[in-house]
């Protein structure tokens, strides 16, 4: 339907006698919206299709002797809703109450508990006596603890679907899915087998959406904590890009605030060794990236070498790895080898940082913060040992920090600002826009690009409007003239790129790319929607707006660094210089580049 | 048998007229709507069980404007205790075929299905026959329509309109949010009439005799007749075609043991009459009939006193448990606690109030439940609680 097919066609409905004027096509819980009406939801979530099954949302139409769902029920012109009513009031308390018996509502011991939906709705209608027979005990419920990331308890499960409309919808991997009927029915994977053995990208967008604890991450917290106090430990931690930007909505900040000196500050006082940034590390892969790229280009424009596979695509989102090494497994030669900036960063810590620490890295132990949860199985990969060590010991979300952060009794507002530690923790702005989709490719295009003509990048103030946006699949071409003696291969070339977040839209590039429709040069691509400002472990709740707020943030980030191309990052310059040698290097490929593999599609 | 033999019999679903050729090349050389008109004037409601008027459904459905429209023909005849779609399509498939060809005429369908009950895939190789002779006519005489079966797979819900099409569609047989409606959004997105197959059959006579002689039959609001499956402690079950609006206590007459305590209307999501209501109780669908009138698929279940009503709901309640299919709150986790409800209270873990907080939560499945059959389990579980509370009790 063409987007302007409502314009001008307005209705008039009335909510609880005030009359609201929407247009056509709005839901009842949009005019009640627009009408400062609250209605309860739980199965409704703005990133995904309505599916009006768990009919906490019911309002009453005048005339009508049954309920209708507001978030399914379009509005009609002349309409008489009524949201509170006796009639509404205790049937949204008995939908709750059966909802609740068959919950496994163990609130004191569960992960989720002050940030569950059905708790709070629980408490908002004041569930005070639960008369129903308790249903937990007559099903065999299963937890599932094997994927280093993800803990899936069916137990607090509410079967809104949420998790699988997410799975199918915005990540168009369809890992979850409810199967059985009636009292049997559940979420569950591919024949129920855990999580870790189905095609499952970890990316924990179910995580994001699931308004109870029936899906959350799995937790290294206590292990963290463990590392700091043991003295024998040197416990380093860095922070990736998208952690400044969200983690301040956990700790009383609205969102799209910035807070990367005040989180500094708490990790230090958290008692962590070293702060450092994987800032450092996004504007290292930028160097080897780019020279990868150009590499490509030269070997396949010039030598024209048959072995070379173009598009070129980023390899930075660990759930879009684990997603194409799943789905398409014969284009993983199109993967840039480079790992992510956190994997960088791990191989690094435990070599160039030991060394010029004087440290022995057995006993340096490496922490990452990071917005998603696919890191953590990252971490856990066996060909992540390249510096002899497990180069990242212990993944923590935004979440698990501002965890540590409470339990430690930070006062998060009153914070001053620090700076992080010298070596790996200087950045630029290009290294920070990691965090938003289209980030790498605008930071990649802004060193590319002045490697190749010696000149900027021709768009005012770096911004390259283009790549940016929040649409789930972006086009740009940028033309390469003025070349460089050396590069002149590429004078007049028209650099095709594109940007996909969200595995549903890199499902249709791929599809593209197979179907021979595309012939982009280079494609970022991020698992999750919005890039990894939107990432799995990110603060709750997600919504385009809040990711839309993280991802200005970003940009204003971007915009106060007094660096802004990955090439001038002084530490950046320092390292090829007294230990790597050059991007793409024989150090670079021993410790910052990698291999992928192949697996099944079942 | 009894005296004073009130029951109209009517004898037109299955008289065997063989005469299909004729009633469809003349149907399909009338104007649609005339053939709509001749329906609605008829008065017919869905055989289903919901009642909705049919001649409105195809009228709405041939308004909207698509390339792409579809008849299909509701054959998953699941509700406990009704067995009259079996008979007609074994007995008279041609009648039902040619009625889901008028009807592709008369909204501008050329694709029919019908949806066979899993169960009956014993009936699909003689209806395969039956749809070849068919299609071998609708060639001859250039009527561009086809019909295919589609097998279920035994699920209940898929009964349920948008659940059939969700089934069909590959997907799992899950209730849609409604609006939109099937006549405007069903199959694949597109207009669909979806009918029973005793409706479409009464379509057939309709379309044969006219809308006067349908319209002769029953009484006010509850026009026709109707086929009643008959079943429990009767000495006659089976399937009878009886004219609508009879009194239950002349069915009881006819078909009772002389012995009967209650009986279910409608089936396992209809009503529990007990026998002191047997007098005002009209079977029908609901209107400004004096007395109450209850609508039915068919379903006529008698029981006897040796039968426990706790039984029977225990029966009931497990089927819904376990046939809802299992998306919204209220059916889902509502039939089991109204299952492991009466359980406990009959068990004493739950004292006898525990039934007066079950009616209120049937009430609230009622009017939240997002389908039909959510909707409907609170009709056999109040109206046998009402009436047989103490047998839930001791």
């Amino acid at each position: 339907m063409p987007k302007n097919y409502f314009m001008g066609k307005n209705l008039k409905i009335t909510i609880n006698g005030a009359t609201v004027e929407v247009a056509k096509g709005a839901s009842i819980l949009d005019a009640a919206g627009q009408a400062g009406v609250i209605i309860p939801t739980l199965c409704y979530h703005k990133d995904l299709c309505v599916a009006g099954n768990c009919r906490v949302c019911v309002v009453e139409l005048v005339g009508q002797k049954r309920l209708s769902p507001a978030c399914a029920t379009p509005c009609e012109e002349g309409m008489e809703v009524l949201t509170n009513t006796l009639k509404v009031r205790n049937s949204r308390k008995h939908i709750i109450e059966l909802l609740l018996s068959e919950h496994n509502a163990d609130c004191t011991s569960c992960y989720k508990n002050g940030k569950c939906e059905l708790q709070s709705l629980a408490s908002e209608y004041k569930i005070m006596n639960q008369d129903f027979i308790n249903l937990i005990p007559f099903h065999n419920y299963t937890i599932d603890m094997f994927s280093p990331s993800i803990i899936k308890d069916d137990s607090k499960c509410i079967r809104c679907q949420r998790c699988v409309r997410t799975c199918a919808e915005l990540q168009g991997v369809n890992a979850l899915t409810m199967s059985y009927k009636g009292e049997h029915a559940k979420i569950t994977t591919f024949f129920e087998k855990a999580m870790n053995d189905v095609v499952c990208t970890n990316c924990g967008q179910c995580i994001n959406h699931c308004p109870t604890g029936a899906l959350v991450e799995k937790n290294y917290i206590e292990e963290v904590w463990n590392a700091i106090a043991d003295k024998t430990k040197h416990v380093v931690v860095q922070t990736a890009p998208s952690v400044r930007v969200g983690l301040g909505e956990e700790l009383g900040f609205e969102p799209g605030e910035r807070v990367t000196g005040k989180m500094v500050s708490a990790l230090k006082r958290l008692g962590f060794d070293a702060v450092m940034d994987t800032d450092f590390t996004a504007d290292l892969t930028i160097m080897e990236e780019g020279t990868e790229l150009l590499t490509r280009l030269k070997k396949a424009l010039v030598d024209k070498d048959p072995n070379i596979k173009l598009p070129m695509t980023t390899s930075c989102s660990p759930g879009w790895i684990k997603f194409i090494e799943h789905m398409y497994p014969e284009y993983l030669g199109n993967l840039s080898s480079c790992k992510s900036p956190q994997q960088m960063f791990g191989a690094l810590v435990k070599t160039y940082y030991a060394k010029a620490r004087n440290l022995d890295p057995a006993n340096i132990i490496s922490v990452s913060i990071m917005p998603c949860t696919a890191k953590k199985f990252e971490a856990n990969r066996p060909e992540m040992h390249d510096s002899g060590y497990r180069d990242v010991d212990l993944v923590l979300t935004t979440r698990e920090l501002a965890i540590m952060i409470k339990q430690a009794g930070i006062d998060f507002l009153k914070l001053e600002d620090s700076h992080y530690d010298r070596l790996m923790g200087e950045s630029t702005g290009a290294g920070v826009i990691f965090g938003a989709t289209g980030g790498v490719m605008e930071a990649a295009l802004r060193t590319a690009y002045e490697l190749v003509t010696g000149r900027e990048v021709p768009f005012e103030n770096l911004n390259i409007n283009p790549v940016r946006g929040i649409e789930g699949i972006r086009e740009a071409t940028i033309k390469i003239e003025n070349t460089l003696k050396e590069w002149s291969f590429l004078e007049g070339v028209e650099l095709k790129c594109a940007i996909a977040h969200g595995l549903a839209n890199a499902k249709i590039v791929m599809d593209e790319i197979k179907s021979g429709k595309a012939n982009y040069h280079f494609i970022e691509f991020m698992a999750c929607p919005g890039g990894c400002l939107g990432g799995g472990g990110q603060p709750l709740p997600t919504s385009p707006e809040i990711r839309a707020r993280r991802a200005a943030a970003i940009y204003a980030e971007d915009a106060g660094m007094p660096l802004r191309k990955s090439h001038l990052n002084p530490e950046v310059v320092k390292i090829y210089k007294d230990f790597l040698v050059k991007p793409c290097g024989e150090m670079s490929h021993k410790l910052l580049h990698t291999k992928y593999t192949p697996r099944k599609r079942r | 048998m009894s005296t004073n033999y009130q029951l109209k019999r009517a004898d037109f679903i299955f008289k065997n007229e063989n005469d299909w050729e004729e009633v469809l090349s003349k149907s399909i050389s009338r104007p649609p709507q005339e053939l709509i008109n001749e329906l609605i004037s008829s008065e017919l409601k869905g055989r289903g069980g919901a009642g909705f008027p049919t001649g409105l459904k195809w009228k709405v459905s041939s308004e909207v404007k698509s390339d792409v429209k579809y008849v299909i023909c509701n054959a998953d005849e699941g509700e406990p205790g009704t067995f009259k779609d079996r008979e007609i399509l074994s007995m008279v498939p041609f009648k039902v075929l040619t009625a889901i060809a008028i009807c592709g005429y008369v909204i501008g369908a050329k694709e029919g299905f019908i949806y066979l009950r899993g169960e009956y895939n014993f009936l699909r190789p003689e209806l395969l026959k039956a749809i070849n002779e068919f299609e071998y006519y609708c060639k001859e005489i250039k009527l561009d329509f086809s019909i295919k079966i589609f097998m279920g797979s035994g699920a209940y819900i898929c009964g349920e309109e948008t659940a059939l099409f969700e089934s069909m569609e590959g997907k799992r047989g899950e209730p849609r949010n409604k609006p939109p409606y099937p006549t405007l959004s069903g199959y694949m997105g597109k207009p669909t009439v979806i009918n029973n197959v005793e409706t479409l059959a009464h379509t057939y006579t309709i379309f044969k005799y006219g809308s006067k002689r349908f319209y002769d039959l029953g009484v006010q609001y509850s026009r026709g007749s109707k086929l009643f499956s008959v079943s429990g402690d009767t000495p006659k079950p089976g399937i009878y075609e009886l004219e609508l609006g009879m009194s239950l206590s002349d069915f009881v007459e006819e078909f009772g043991d002389d012995d009967t305590k209650a009986v279910q209307v409608g089936g396992a999501s209809g009503f529990l009459v007990p026998r002191k209501r047997f007098s005002e109780t009209n079977i029908g669908f609901q209107g400004k009939l004096v007395g109450i009138s209850l609508p039915t698929g068919g379903s006529m279940m008698l029981f006897n006193s040796s039968r426990s009503m706790y039984n029977v709901l225990d029966n009931y309640l497990n089927f819904f448990a376990e046939e809802s299919c299992g998306q919204c709150t209220p059916c889902r986790v509502g039939c089991q606690q109204l299952l492991k409800g009466i359980k406990a209270v009959k068990r004493g873990e739950k004292n006898a109030q525990y039934l007066d907080k079950m009616l209120k939560l049937a009430e609230t499945m009622q009017v939240t439940a997002k389908c039909g059959l959510g909707q409907s389990v609170g009709n056999s579980f109040s109206s046998i609680v009402e009436n047989f509370r103490e047998e839930m009790i001791y």
